[in-house]
């Protein structure tokens, strides 16, 4: 199969691989916005209400004038924050969030993302640089609500990256390897079909260390707006507001994403084109996790930590084990 | 390596933060995330009312009451008439003390709403906050058309109501009944079992019986630590007698007791106003009453039991058309003053749980 890391570096493959990357990164951002579009739909539909319904017809444009709006805004930088710190966190925080896509296949023939043979390690590695945007964002601002929020995120995410990355091991030894390209096509001829019937258990601690992840309900502890106003970024305005909004948006994405490509067999699927497949599952996936946003009350901080340590990693260990015994007598 | 040095915060929450319900001002000194001590400031909605009733007559006071607690302005209407009523010991019709009843116990169970929205949305869940809206709607559109208000009624008057129940309302309002019991089971599957909440709320910011009664706390607040107390009950005012409702009490006086309380108080209310509905008598619905309103000479005291606890109002009176003084007992401010003690030792995030559960209105509190 074609990929770019097998390619010479000669200058028509340099061309290509930009255009890739740029395709890719347009797409998503794209996509992104709608994602913004989706939720408020979704959640209105839930709450019985209507959602935007304003800007171009159904409302479709309204993700693309609230991005324009914050364009236009004023950059505010607090009198008393970190000056290059307050400026810097946004970009830390979101560069890594779209590097993560990279690894993503999201098609079966898919020339535009990499197929890196450490995907996995790759995804949770740079998913972490995140983290240090946040931390910084909520120090520089000298604010006491941005600090709180910002040392939440910090504790919130370091713990859940251990159960994130634990579930994920169950999927890795069944495929037996971390290559995410690779993982998809073992489910095609996996006897147990996709991944989500032998690593149920490895699914459930995924999907609740990934909400987690995300900061969403009933992990939105960061940004808990009756308690902390707006969290980290509770003193950023214009773009760089816009760029923590985003970033968490497209981890909501890409997480989806993992959980699709690592679980429910990627792009896999009978008579539709694939990446129609993958547009479906991770839609479901996304769909689900606004689905919990819209239902739960938020969690109490003191039993956030016990969760991750108490509950999520021993079950994942649990899992590691059950599936290494399973492989063994199977 | 020296030792590390940590020092305490002041945090300053309110009196324009999201979840204060209003302007209502803490200023929270915080250790970490453990608050250490917690001093509520209050009085940004402060309008005098006390003062400006002792310019007005009796009848100008009412809408002045609607300002209170804007989240049940019927029983505040009815707390100071009722007064007024025992003052000069009034005849009051009796369709319009079943009148009273119906719209006093639809307000209760509308002001209940807006607490259980609220204080979801305060713990993070937004939907029930919605939710809750849409049957708070049909109350307050009923009242829309008993009175012509939605938020700030004025309909009760000494003697009586202003208006007679326009033709075709009592149906609605029992249409309404079996609509909000079946709503009610939907919010209890909803909420009541879900176990982040329970875990918020269970064993949070309990208050002992003791320390309820030598708070002076009233209402939900007191009865969710599990003393009976309810002066529908205990002292019954207007018609209440008449009536067959239990008595919602707690057993631990925690939050989630308190929230419990008010779930089912809601219902007790629905049976109120079924039973209401069932024996409501034909005839005026204002009784007769002089033209002007005076109170002979003296000093008179009644309280109802308001949504939100003991709703009294103190008049001395000089024998004039005005009160020389008026005092109003608002429980939100009375039900306040035990915040602080409990909050102390608690987490940051827990402070929103635990006043949203005493559920406070600052239209109350500051008067």
């Amino acid at each position: 199969m074609f990929s770019w890391q097998t390619q010479p570096l000669t200058g028509f493959n340099f061309i290509g691989m930009v255009i890739g990357a740029v395709v890719v990164l347009a797409l998503l951002l794209l996509i992104v916005m709608y994602l913004i579009f989706f939720l408020r739909k979704v959640v209105a539909w839930m709450q019985n209400r209507i959602g935007p319904n304003r800007v171009g017809p159904w409302g479709l444009f309204q993700s693309m004038a609230d991005v324009l709006k914050l364009l236009l805004k004023e950059d505010i930088v607090p009198e008393n924050a970190d000056r290059a710190l307050f400026m810097i966190a946004p970009i830390i925080a979101f560069v890594p969030a779209f590097m993560v896509l990279a690894v993503i296949p999201y098609t079966a023939t898919h020339i535009f993302t990499a197929g890196l043979n450490i995907g996995v390690l790759y995804y949770i590695a740079l998913s972490s640089i995140t983290i240090l945007g946040i931390v910084l964002g909520g120090w520089a601002s000298n604010n006491k609500y941005s600090l709180v929020g910002g040392l939440r995120s910090a504790a919130q995410m370091i713990s859940y990256e251990i159960p994130l990355g634990m579930s994920v091991l169950g999927v890795v030894m069944l495929a037996g390897t971390l290559n995410l390209t690779t993982i998809v096509q073992q489910q095609a001829t996996d006897r147990f079909g996709w991944y989500i019937i032998p690593q149920i258990i490895g699914f459930v601690v995924f999907m609740i260390a990934a909400i987690a992840e995300l900061n969403q309900t009933p992990f939105d502890l960061p940004e808990a707006e009756s308690e902390l106003v707006a969290g980290y970024f509770t003193e950023y305005t214009g773009f760089r507001f816009a760029f923590f909004m985003l970033t968490e948006f497209v981890y909501l994405f890409a997480i989806s994403a993992l959980a699709t490509t690592l679980f429910l067999g990627g792009w896999l699927g009978p008579w539709l084109p694939s990446w129609l497949w993958f547009a479906i599952k991770t839609s479901a996936v996304i769909f689900f996790m606004f689905w919990v946003r819209a239902s739960m009350p938020r969690i109490r901080t003191d039993l956030l930590m016990g969760l991750a340590w108490k509950v999520l990693i021993p079950v994942a260990l649990f899992n590691i084990l059950l599936t290494g015994l399973l492989s063994l007598l199977l | 390596m020296g030792t590390l040095h940590s020092e305490e915060m002041i945090l300053n929450v309110g009196p324009q933060h999201p979840s204060t319900h209003g302007v209502f001002r803490l200023v929270v000194t915080i250790d970490g995330e453990r608050i250490v001590a917690a001093d509520p400031v209050i009085g940004y909605l402060h309008r005098g009312t006390e003062k400006l009733a002792e310019s007005l007559q009796y009848t100008q006071i009412i809408p002045y009451t609607d300002r209170l607690d804007y989240v049940a302005a019927m029983l505040n209407n009815y707390a100071l008439v009722h007064t007024v009523e025992y003052a000069m010991d009034l005849e009051i019709p009796e369709r319009a003390e079943y009148l009273r009843v119906i719209v006093m116990e639809l307000n209760r169970v509308a002001s209940h709403l807006m607490f259980i929205g609220a204080y979801l949305l305060d713990l993070g869940a937004m939907s029930p906050f919605l939710y809750v809206f849409q049957e708070r709607e049909l109350i307050v559109q009923l009242f829309n058309e008993i009175c012509g208000a939605r938020l700030t009624y004025n309909y009760m008057r000494v003697g009586g109501v202003r208006a007679d129940a326009p033709p075709g309302w009592l149906a609605k309002v029992r249409a309404f009944l079996p609509h909000m019991r079946e709503k009610l089971k939907m919010y209890d599957a909803l909420i009541s079992g879900n176990e982040i909440f329970l875990n918020r709320v269970k064993g949070m910011g309990v208050i002992t019986q003791e320390e309820a009664i030598s708070y002076s706390l009233s209402g939900v607040n007191l009865r969710s630590t599990g003393l009976r107390f309810d002066l529908r009950k205990n002292r019954p005012y207007g018609i209440y007698g008449k009536f067959d409702f239990d008595v919602v009490t707690g057993e631990n006086g925690d939050c989630f007791d308190r929230y419990w309380c008010r779930f089912q108080e809601m219902e007790q209310s629905l049976n109120i106003v079924e039973q209401a509905l069932e024996s409501i008598p034909d005839g005026p619905a204002l009784g007769k009453v002089p033209k002007l309103i005076r109170i002979p000479v003296g000093e008179y005291y009644t309280s109802i039991e308001g949504a939100r606890g003991e709703l009294g109002v103190y008049i001395v009176s000089d024998g004039k058309d005005k009160p020389y003084r008026m005092k109003l007992r608002r429980p939100s401010f009375v039900n306040l003053q035990i915040l602080p003690k409990l909050l102390v030792g608690q987490s940051m995030s827990n402070l929103i749980a635990i006043l949203g559960a005493v559920d406070i209105v600052l239209g109350e509190v500051d008067a």
